[in-house]
C-alpha cells in the first residue's frame, strides 16, 4: 500500500468510505432492502400521483354522490372502474389513497424531521451546556410535554386555519419536545464519558463537540424515538383528522380516509377504511423496516 | 438536594403561569364560548346576559387577573357548562383516568418487557422476528380505528366483554369488582396497545446493546450463568431508557387518553377535557392543563432522582 | 388489521341475548346532559330529563302539538292577560301540593339562575304581572296582545316553592332538589356519565312502564350503536345514518323514526353590496359585486343543489327535502311551497341571466361536527355548484372556530341547522328577520337578510291572538322570505331512534329522548 499516490486514492476501486462501509452494511439485510424497495415504490406512486391516479379525488368536479359507497370492482357513471370501491362522496379509493399517501408521507416526514432537528438540537444544547440554558429548554419540554396534543393542534390550528402545512406546523410544536428529552438523556450519560473531557481537553469548538462527537453517540436512541414519531405523526394526523382537526376533507390524507370510513365500519362498507389503513400499515412497516436496521448500522456501540 | 428542589420547584411556578395565561390566550383566539353554549333562538339581551354572568364581558387582561386573584385562594373558576368548581370536576373524574392509564402501564410493561427481553437476547430467531413485526402494528394503527375494532370483536361479535362505559366501583376503584374490571379491560389494551411495542423496542435495544458491553462480556467471562448475566447485569442497565420513557408515557397516557375514553365512553378526565375544548369551557381547560402540567413536573422530577439513583454516571445539578 | 376479517366471518353467527329485567331500562344518549337544574342551561339533552323529572304547564305531545301538563288549561281573558287553570291533587315527589304560588316562584326563580350559560329568561320576560287568583288559577298579563305565551309555557318546568327557594344549581346536580312532579324521580347523577331514576308512583299522569331505568350518555356515535349490538344498553337515540342500513336489516333491532323540527340550510351573504370575502371570478380576483345579492343568483345556487340525491346518498333517506321550515302538518306549513325542482339547465340560465354566463368561484363553510353528516353535505353541494359552473372550494370546521366566524359575517356561504319551535314566528323572528338589538330580532340571522315588508308580517302575527288569523299571516311572511331566497333550505332531519326488539318507543319531533315514551312491545 505504501506505493499508492495520494493521487490514486480517490479512484482505488476498494476503497472504504465512511458512506460506502454504510451502504453495504445496509445492503446486507434482505429485510432493510425490501423495506427501502416498498417505501421507494410507496413513494414513486405518491409522486406520480396524478398521472397514474385514475381520478383527481381533489376535484369536485371530477366526483359524483351518485357514485358514493360502490364496492370494489364496480363501474361508476363516470365509466372508471373503482377496483377498491368509492368512499361516501363517490371518490374513487385508489385514487383517493394515492393522493392521500403524498399528504400522509408530508406530514409524517415532514413534522419528523423538522421536530427532530430542532429537539434534537435544544436537547443536546440543554446536555452541554447545563445551568441556565438546561433549565430554560427543559422547563420549556415540560411545558411542552404537559400540553394535550389536541388541545395544542386545536389553538394553533385555530389561528392558522385548516391547511396541510398548518398540521405539519401544530405536529412539530407537539413533537420536538420528545427528542429533546431523549437526546438530552443520553447526552448527559455521554458527556461525562472520558471522549468528551478529552475533546474539551483538546480545546474544540463547541459546535464541533456537540455534532460531531456528541451526537453520533446520542444516535440510536433518536433513531428509535425517530422511526416510532414518523409512525406516530403520521396515526396523529389521522386521529387529528378523526376529531375533525386535520387536514382539509376535500383533500383526505390516509388518516382521514380512514377515519371517514370509521363511521361505515358497523353496516360492512369494510372498504373505506380498510385499503387506506393496509396502504397506512404497509408505509409505517416500511419506514420501520428501515429504521430498525438503521440503527444498528449507526450504533457505534454495536460495531465490533 | 434541598436547593434543587427549590429552584425547580420555581421554575414549575413559571411554567404554571405560562401555562395559564397561553390557555387563556388560546381559548380566547379558538372562538366564543357564549356562541357555543346559548341556545339558537336565544336573543341579543339573553347573549349579552349570558357573557356577562360568565364573566366575559371584561377585557381578557382583567379576567385573567381575577382568575389569578381567585387561584391563589385556591380556587380555579367554575365551569361555565355545569357550574360546578372546576377542579372538584377533574377531581372527580380523577381516579377512572388514573385506573385506566395505570392499568395500561401495567398492561404494557407485563406484556412489553418480556417480549422485549426475548427479541433482544434472540434476536434472529423467528419469535423475535415476529415479535417486531407485531411491534410495529401496535403504534401503526390509530387508536381510535383498534378501539372500535375491540369492540365489534369481544363486545358486539363474541360478547365476551362490556362495550363501553365504567362498571361498580368500590370506594371509588372500579378495578375492585369483577364488574368493573371487566369495563376496564378493553379501552386498558386500546391505552395500553401503543406502549407495548414502545417497550418492546426500548427492551430489545437496551438488551442488544448492553450484551455487547464489556462488562457483560467480562461477565460470561468470568462463567456467570447466562441467566444471572441477564436477569442482574442486563436488565439493571437497560432500566434506565425503559424507566425514563415510562415514566414520561404515564403523563402522556394520562394526557392522551382522549381518543380511548371517548371511543369507550369511560368517564374520566380525558372525556371531561374534550367535551370541554368542544364546548370552550375555559376553567375546565385551565385547571385540568394546570393539574396535567403539576403531574408532570412531579413525574419528570421523580425520573431525573431515579436517573441518579440508578445511574451515579448522572449527577443532579446543583447537587456538585 | 386481521380482526376485521374475524369480525366479518363472525358478523351474524352469533346472537345476542341480554339479560333484560322487565321493569327496568337501560337507555343511552348521543349528547350530554349538563345539569338537573331545569332552569340552568336551555339545551335538548337537560330538557329531555327535566321532561322525565319535572312538568311543565303546558305538556307537547310526539308532534309538538299543545296538551294540558300541569294547567288543565288556558284561555285570554282580557287582550293581555292569560289565565291558567291549574290540576289538583299534584303533588311533588317529596309530598309537597302543587299550587299557583309555586307557578309564581318558578317565575321568579327562572331569570336569576347564576352562572347560567343560556337561560330560559326569555320565556319569562314578556309576562308584566303575575296574579294569584286562587290557589289552582294564575292570570299572566303581558304588554299588550301575546299569543305566544302558552308557547312560552311549554318550555318552563315548575318547581316548588317550598323547596327550590333558596336551591342551587349544584343542589339539583347532587339530586338533593331534584324533586318535581314528574313521572320519574332522580336515584343518582354522575355528571356527564349516567342518570339513575325510579319510577313516581304517584305521577298524575299516565304511569310509565319501568321502576328503574338507567340513562346513560355515549357521546361517540359508533361505539353508542356498537353498545346496542352488545345488549349493554336497550336504548339509543341520534341513530348514525352510515349505520341505518345495517340496523334495519339486524332482526334484534326495531327503529323508531319521525320527521323532526330541524332544517339544514345555507346561510348566504346579504349585506355586502361589493366583494363578499370567499368570492371571486374565475381567475381568483375580487368580483366589483357581491353576486348573492341577485335573486336569480341565489335562486340558481338553490335550483342546482339535488336535495333528493344529498337525502338518499348522503343522509341515507333520514331526512326530507324541503324548500321551507317546517314539514307538513306543523302549524303555519306553507302549502304549495314543494321543495326547489333541481334544474341544472335552468340554474345556468339563470345565471347567465344575472351576468354570470360563466359562473364564478365561492367558498363554502360549514361545520363537521355539528349536524348529521355536516361535513359530507357541504361536499355534495360543491360537486353540484361546480357541475352549474359556479367552481366551489369547501372547507369544513370545528363548531367552535365555525361558529364564531359565521356570528361575525365572515363567509359568503354557509350550512347551518335550525330547531324550530312549531310557530312560524319563531324562525321568522331569530333567522329571517332584521337584526335589531332593541328588538331582540334576527338574533340567528348570521346571513343578515333584511325584508322590510316580512318585518311587517311579524310584527302584525305577533298580535295576533286567533291561531288561524296567526297562521294565515305567518304562511304570507314566510312564503315571501323563501321565494326572496333568503336562505337555501337543503332538508328537514328525521329523528331515528334505536332499540331491542322488545321494546316500542313514542317518537317525537323534539328529538327528547325520555324514558316515560319507551314501552315493551306487545
Amino acid at each position: 500500500m505504501s506505493d499508492v499516490t495520494l493521487d490514486k486514492a480517490p479512484v482505488a476501486p476498494r476503497e472504504e468510505t465512511p458512506f460506502r462501509r454504510f451502504v453495504s452494511e445496509f445492503m446486507s439485510s434482505k429485510i432493510a432492502v425490501g423495506g427501502l424497495l416498498v417505501f421507494l415504490v410507496i413513494v414513486v406512486v405518491a409522486l406520480l400521483a396524478p398521472w397514474i391516479a385514475p381520478q383527481n379525488p381533489y376535484d369536485l368536479g371530477q366526483i359524483d354522490i351518485m357514485d358514493g359507497r360502490l364496492e370494489p370492482g364496480e363501474v361508476g357513471a363516470s365509466g372508471i372502474t373503482h377496483w377498491l370501491g368509492t368512499d361516501d362522496q363517490g371518490r374513487d379509493m385508489l385514487s383517493g389513497i394515492m393522493y392521500g399517501l403524498r399528504i400522509s408521507l408530508t406530514v409524517g416526514a415532514g413534522s419528523a424531521l423538522i421536530a427532530c432537528l430542532v429537539g434534537a438540537s435544544l436537547g443536546l444544547l440543554a446536555a452541554y451546556a447545563g445551568g441556565r440554558t438546561d433549565t430554560v429548554i427543559m422547563r420549556l419540554v415540560d411545558l411542552q410535554l404537559s400540553f394535550p396534543t389536541i388541545l395544542a393542534a386545536l389553538m394553533i390550528l385555530a389561528f392558522l386555519g385548516k391547511g396541510i402545512m398548518n398540521v405539519v406546523i401544530a405536529l412539530v410544536i407537539v413533537e420536538w419536545a420528545y427528542y429533546a428529552r431523549t437526546v438530552r438523556g443520553s447526552a448527559l450519560v455521554e458527556r461525562r464519558r472520558e471522549y468528551i473531557e478529552a475533546a474539551q481537553c483538546l480545546a474544540l469548538p463547541t459546535r464541533r463537540i456537540l455534532f460531531r462527537h456528541l451526537l453520533p453517540n446520542c444516535l440510536p436512541p433518536l433513531i428509535v424515538v425517530g422511526t416510532i414519531q414518523v409512525a406516530r405523526a403520521i396515526a396523529l394526523e389521522a386521529t387529528l383528522s378523526f376529531l375533525g382537526l386535520g387536514v382539509p376533507i376535500t383533500e383526505p390524507s390516509l388518516g382521514l380516509l380512514i377515519a371517514n370510513g370509521y363511521e361505515y365500519m358497523l353496516s360492512g362498507k369494510y372498504w373505506i377504511s380498510f385499503y387506506p389503513g393496509v396502504a397506512l400499515l404497509v408505509t409505517i412497516v416500511s419506514i420501520n423496516l428501515m429504521g430498525d436496521h438503521l440503527r444498528d448500522v449507526l450504533n457505534p456501540r454495536l460495531k465490533k | 438536594m434541598t436547593v434543587y428542589l427549590l429552584r425547580r420547584l420555581l421554575q414549575s411556578l413559571l411554567v404554571l403561569v405560562a401555562m395559564s395565561v397561553i390557555v387563556f390566550v388560546g381559548v380566547y383566539a379558538v372562538g366564543d364560548p357564549v356562541e357555543i353554549l346559548i341556545s339558537p333562538d336565544a336573543d341579543q339581551f339573553e347573549r349579552e346576559r349570558a357573557i356577562r354572568a360568565l364573566g366575559l364581558d371584561l377585557p381578557l387582561w382583567q379576567q385573567y387577573l381575577v382568575f389569578v386573584k381567585n387561584a391563589l385562594q385556591g380556587d380555579l373558576g367554575r365551569s361555565f357548562v355545569f357550574s360546578e368548581p372546576a377542579l372538584q370536576l377533574i377531581l372527580q373524574k380523577m381516579p377512572a383516568t388514573m385506573e385506566l392509564a395505570f392499568g395500561a402501564m401495567f398492561i404494557s410493561i407485563l406484556i412489553g418487557l418480556p417480549l422485549g427481553l426475548y427479541a433482544g437476547l434472540k434476536p434472529e430467531s423467528p419469535g423475535a422476528k415476529v415479535i417486531m413485526a407485531g411491534s410495529i402494528l401496535g403504534f401503526s394503527l390509530p387508536t381510535f380505528w383498534v378501539g372500535l375494532m375491540l369492540i365489534m370483536v369481544f363486545a358486539v361479535q363474541l360478547g365476551w366483554l362490556p362495550s363501553t362505559g365504567r362498571g361498580e366501583t368500590l370506594y371509588g376503584w372500579s378495578f375492585l369488582t369483577a364488574n368493573g374490571l371487566s369495563h376496564l379491560l378493553l379501552p386498558a389494551i386500546n391505552l395500553a396497545l401503543f406502549k407495548i411495542s414502545l417497550v418492546i423496542r426500548l427492551t430489545r435495544s437496551g438488551v442488544r446493546e448492553t450484551m455487547l458491553m464489556d462488562y457483560v462480556k467480562f461477565a460470561r467471562a468470568k462463567g456467570l450463568s447466562p441467566a444471572r448475566v441477564t436477569y442482574v447485569h442486563v436488565f439493571k442497565n437497560i432500566l434506565i431508557p425503559v424507566v425514563t420513557v415510562v415514566g414520561l408515557e404515564l403523563g402522556s397516557t394520562i394526557a392522551f387518553s382522549v381518543v380511548t375514553e371517548s371511543v369507550f365512553a369511560w368517564p374520566g378526565m380525558g372525556k371531561l377535557i374534550i367535551d370541554s375544548i368542544n364546548v370552550l369551557d375555559r376553567p375546565v381547560i385551565v385547571a385540568y392543563l394546570l393539574i396535567i402540567v403539576l403531574m408532570f413536573i412531579v413525574i419528570n422530577l421523580v425520573v431525573d432522582i431515579l436517573y441518579s439513583v440508578l445511574d451515579p454516571r448522572v449527577r443532579l445539578e446543583g447537587q456538585a | 388489521m386481521a380482526w376485521k376479517g374475524v369480525a366479518l366471518a363472525l358478523a351474524g353467527a352469533i346472537g345476542l341475548s341480554a339479560p333484560v329485567s322487565a321493569q327496568s331500562l337501560t337507555m343511552a344518549v348521543g349528547a350530554p346532559v349538563t345539569s338537573l337544574d331545569p332552569h340552568f342551561h336551555q339545551l335538548s339533552p337537560n330538557n329531555a330529563v327535566a321532561g322525565m323529572v319535572f312538568d311543565r304547564l303546558v305538556n307537547t305531545d310526539g308532534q309538538a302539538r299543545q296538551v294540558p301538563g300541569l294547567a288543565e288549561s288556558w284561555s285570554t281573558v282580557a287582550p293581555d292577560t292569560w289565565e291558567f287553570k291549574l290540576r289538583r291533587g299534584v303533588r311533588f315527589h317529596n309530598g309537597n301540593e302543587f299550587t299557583a304560588e309555586d307557578v309564581a316562584f318558578t317565575f321568579r326563580r327562572v331569570p336569576n339562575v347564576p352562572n347560567s350559560p343560556s337561560s330560559f329568561t326569555a320565556f319569562v320576560r314578556p309576562i308584566r304581572e303575575v296574579q294569584v287568583v286562587d290557589s289552582h288559577t294564575i292570570r299572566l298579563r303581558t304588554d299588550g296582545p301575546y299569543p305566544l305565551l302558552p308557547q312560552d309555557m311549554t318550555n318552563i318546568y315548575i318547581l316548588d316553592r317550598e323547596t327550590h327557594e333558596n336551591a342551587t344549581t349544584e343542589d339539583f346536580n347532587s339530586g338533593r332538589a331534584a324533586v318535581g312532579t314528574g313521572p320519574f324521580r332522580v336515584v343518582t347523577h354522575r355528571l356527564g356519565d349516567r342518570i339513575e331514576f325510579e319510577r313516581n308512583d304517584e305521577y298524575f299522569g299516565d304511569k310509565p312502564h319501568w321502576q328503574r331505568v338507567n340513562y346513560r350518555m355515549i357521546v361517540n356515535d359508533s361505539a353508542r350503536t356498537a353498545a346496542l349490538l352488545a345488549g349493554d344498553v336497550e336504548f339509543i337515540d341520534q341513530v348514525p345514518t352510515a349505520d341505518l342500513s345495517r340496523l334495519r336489516r339486524d332482526d334484534r333491532v326495531h327503529m323508531s323514526e319521525v320527521t323532526g323540527l330541524r332544517i339544514i340550510y345555507l346561510s348566504l351573504d346579504h349585506p355586502r353590496e361589493e366583494a363578499s370575502p370567499f368570492i371571486t371570478d374565475n381567475n381568483g380576483q375580487p368580483l366589483p359585486r357581491n353576486p348573492l345579492r341577485d335573486v336569480r343568483v341565489r335562486r340558481a345556487l338553490s335550483m342546482a343543489i339535488d336535495r333528493q340525491a344529498i337525502v338518499d346518498r348522503v343522509m341515507e333517506g333520514a331526512a326530507t327535502p324541503s324548500g321551507q321550515f317546517f314539514p307538513p302538518g306543523i302549524f303555519s306549513y306553507v302549502p304549495d311551497l314543494p321543495a326547489p325542482r333541481f334544474d341544472a339547465e335552468g340554474a345556468r340560465r339563470l345565471l347567465a341571466e344575472a351576468g354570470f354566463p360563466q359562473g364564478f368561484r365561492i367558498t363554502l363553510h360549514g361545520p363537521n361536527d355539528r349536524y348529521p353528516n355536516d361535513g359530507r353535505i357541504i361536499q355534495a353541494i360543491g360537486q353540484m355548484w361546480t357541475r352549474i359552473g359556479v367552481r366551489t372550494a369547501v372547507e369544513a370546521q370545528p363548531w367552535t372556530t365555525f361558529v364564531a366566524r359565521a356570528g361575525r359575517q365572515e363567509f359568503s356561504a354557509f350550512l347551518i341547522g335550525w330547531g324550530s319551535n312549531p310557530e312560524g314566528s319563531h324562525p321568522l323572528r331569530n333567522l329571517i328577520a332584521t337584526f335589531d338589538r332593541d328588538r331582540g330580532w334576527g338574533a340567528s340571522n348570521r346571513g343578515r337578510y333584511s325584508n322590510p315588508q316580512v318585518d311587517a308580517l311579524l310584527t302584525e302575527a305577533l298580535r295576533t291572538i286567533n291561531d288561524g288569523e296567526r297562521e294565515q299571516i305567518l304562511i304570507r311572511g314566510q312564503r315571501m322570505a323563501l321565494e326572496d331566497v333568503a336562505i337555501i333550505p337543503l332538508h328537514i332531519q328525521t329523528n331515528i331512534w334505536a332499540m331491542r326488539r322488545h321494546l316500542r318507543h313514542e317518537s317525537r319531533a323534539d328529538e327528547l329522548s325520555r324514558a316515560q315514551d319507551v314501552k315493551p312491545a306487545r
